[in-house]
């Protein structure tokens, strides 16, 4: 027993091609999805349904802003999810430099605030901010969901840049002080240079599950139309092949910045 | 100013503008929803605070069956994605070698394309006669009658696909941070490997397991879009009926009185479970 033990040596744990195997399979159960949406956006269809194959096109990448309310609500998204990253971006990074620096009263109080922001079921925040905007009258619309989307992507934003914040060497700062720096000199040319990779991840996290969300824009969009709002309400009538473009494009998108991240990050070592 | 006293108000100035933001669209919020689960009246009358408890026993007496259904579609659909993401966590963080950080971009990947379409997606794919099943159709493998859509399993599937990766991401977290030197004093220790599995990595994963839990749980013991989209009538979700209730019947009493019995029953099996486990503490586990 022990003999074999040995023999097996570098080898303490459990694993083999059959998890390798297993794990590929979950990345294209994943993925498959995916897969249909970009491909059914070349998708030649006749007609309401763009659910069967009838052969290879390009011809909707040049339709692609042919339904006016779709491209509306793509250009809707599009805003509120950049006004998110930037106010949400901001007001979080705040929050997760004060928390990630300073010990203070209340640092608890925020921490469980902020937790149970992110744990909160999405439709009892809809539900909720539904709730408070009806009970004050607030006509629902464009700002009902830009508030909602900094309300619930600030915690994450702040989570983030916190755990940047701890990993940071506070000498450096002292070091600027010492050399005759103030505290806002202090702030732009030390602190923030450093705590930026966190704040941009966070600001983009940010901006990523506001273009996303569906639950609670559902709950606080009124009349207005986001682009998740606007295919929800053709799943009845059938989805255009615009819609499999756009999500498309959006994917595309998010992989290239993902991509690009990893080789600038490679490249710095 | 004194610089003390400057040093000390800085972290509160930091906090401020971000947490009146919460405390004004989080927190009162959630205080209005109450006050209006315990009033009367109607949208064209106007409400008033009544104490009125009817709105919850009404909610639990007419809804109890898509309350318990949600539960066990979140409980199967948590249970199926433990037992899905735990190999590919593992494999991933002991296995994964110098590619992991590309398994792990792969497993992300899908949160670039919108939750809604996701799902359409899969409506699209396991329609009657669509992609997958017209085949087995055709060469006589399925019946006829055989359909996935607007059954428990097209419901529990798409909440397991759809939560999937923030299950295997926390698991992955914890089984990553586990120090090699204590497997290897495991199996200095004669363990066999089966052993230093059972013994010391499952232990050590049970944080990363936890805090899964806690991110899919949640999300999809509430949806609604996966009942809508891939269910049908007898999948109704209790989602459903708080977003039917606010949205079109506008009976908002009752819809925040369920949305209230929700929050509340998530949050005591959250604690239960954390319990259970013997975490120390709910908050300390979510704050890594």
């Amino acid at each position: 027993m022990s003999l074999r033990g040995r023999a097996a040596g570098r080898r303490p744990l459990l694993g083999g091609r059959g998890l390798q195997i297993f794990t590929w399979l979950v990345i294209a159960w994943l993925l498959l999805p995916i897969a249909v949406m970009i491909l059914f956006g070349f998708n030649d269809t006749q007609g309401r349904y763009n659910t069967a194959w009838q052969g290879f096109t390009l011809k909707w990448y040049g339709k692609l802003f042919e339904i006016g309310d779709l491209t509306e609500a793509l250009v809707n998204s599009l805003l509120i999810a950049l006004l998110t990253m930037v106010v949400a971006g901001v007001l979080g990074s705040l929050i997760g430099l004060a928390l990630g620096r300073y010990r203070f009263r209340g640092s608890g109080t925020t921490n469980v605030v902020m937790f149970a922001a992110i744990a909160c079921a999405e439709i009892v925040m809809g539900a909720s901010l539904l709730s408070l905007f009806v009970t004050l009258a607030v006509p629902l619309g464009f700002w009902t969901i830009m508030i909602s989307h900094v309300m619930f992507s600030i915690s994450f934003v702040a989570v983030t840049v916190r755990a940047r914040v701890m990993t940071l060497d506070r000498s450096l700062e002292e070091a600027a002080r010492d050399l005759g720096a103030g505290t806002w000199t202090t702030f732009r040319l030390v602190t923030l240079p450093m705590i930026f990779p966190g704040v941009l991840a966070g600001s983009m996290l940010a901006f990523a599950l506001s273009i996303d969300d569906f639950v609670i824009t559902n709950f606080t969009a009124g009349g207005t139309v986001t682009f998740p709002l606007w295919i929800w309400g053709s799943t009845r009538v059938g989805i255009p092949p615009q819609v499999n473009i756009m999500g498309t494009l959006i994917f595309a998108g998010g992989v290239l910045i993902a991509v690009v991240n990893a080789l600038m990050a490679r490249r710095r070592g | 100013m004194s610089r003390r006293l400057r040093t000390a108000l800085t972290p509160y100035a930091l906090i401020f503008p971000g947490g009146i933001w919460l405390a004004i669209f989080f927190v009162v919020p959630m205080v209005v929803m109450l006050s209006l689960s315990l009033q009367s009246g109607s949208v064209e009358d106007g409400y008033a605070f009544t104490w009125n408890w009817h709105s919850y026993v009404d909610g639990l007496t007419n809804y109890h069956d898509q309350i318990i259904r949600s539960v066990i579609y979140g409980l199967s659909s948590t249970v199926i994605q433990i037992v899905i993401g735990f190999p590919v966590a593992y494999w991933i963080a002991f296995k994964g070698g110098r590619r992991k950080s590309v398994y792990l971009f792969l497993l992300l990947l899908p949160f670039l394309v919108s939750f809604v379409l996701r799902t359409i997606s899969w409506q699209f794919l396991l329609s009657d006669n669509g992609m997958l099943l017209g085949p087995l159709k055709g060469i006589g493998l399925l019946p006829e009658d055989f359909r996935v859509l607007a059954t428990p399993y097209a419901v529990i599937g798409g909440l397991a696909y759809n939560f999937l990766p923030f299950m295997v991401l926390p698991m992955y977290v914890a089984l990553e941070r586990i120090d090699p030197r204590v497997l290897e004093a495991a199996q200095d220790l004669y363990a066999s490997r089966f052993q230093t599995f059972l013994r010391v990595v499952l232990p050590l994963s049970l944080p990363g397991v936890f805090a899964g839990v806690l991110m899919t749980f949640v999300p999809a013991t509430s949806d609604y879009v996966n009942a809508s989209v891939l269910g049908g009538t007898n999948t109704t979700m209790i989602g459903n009926v708080i977003q039917n209730q606010y949205l079109i019947t506008q009976d908002y009493p009752t819809a925040s009185a369920l949305s209230f019995t929700l929050m509340a029953l998530l949050l005591v099996g959250i604690f239960a479970y954390a319990r259970a486990l013997g975490t120390e503490d709910v908050l300390e586990v979510a704050a890594r």
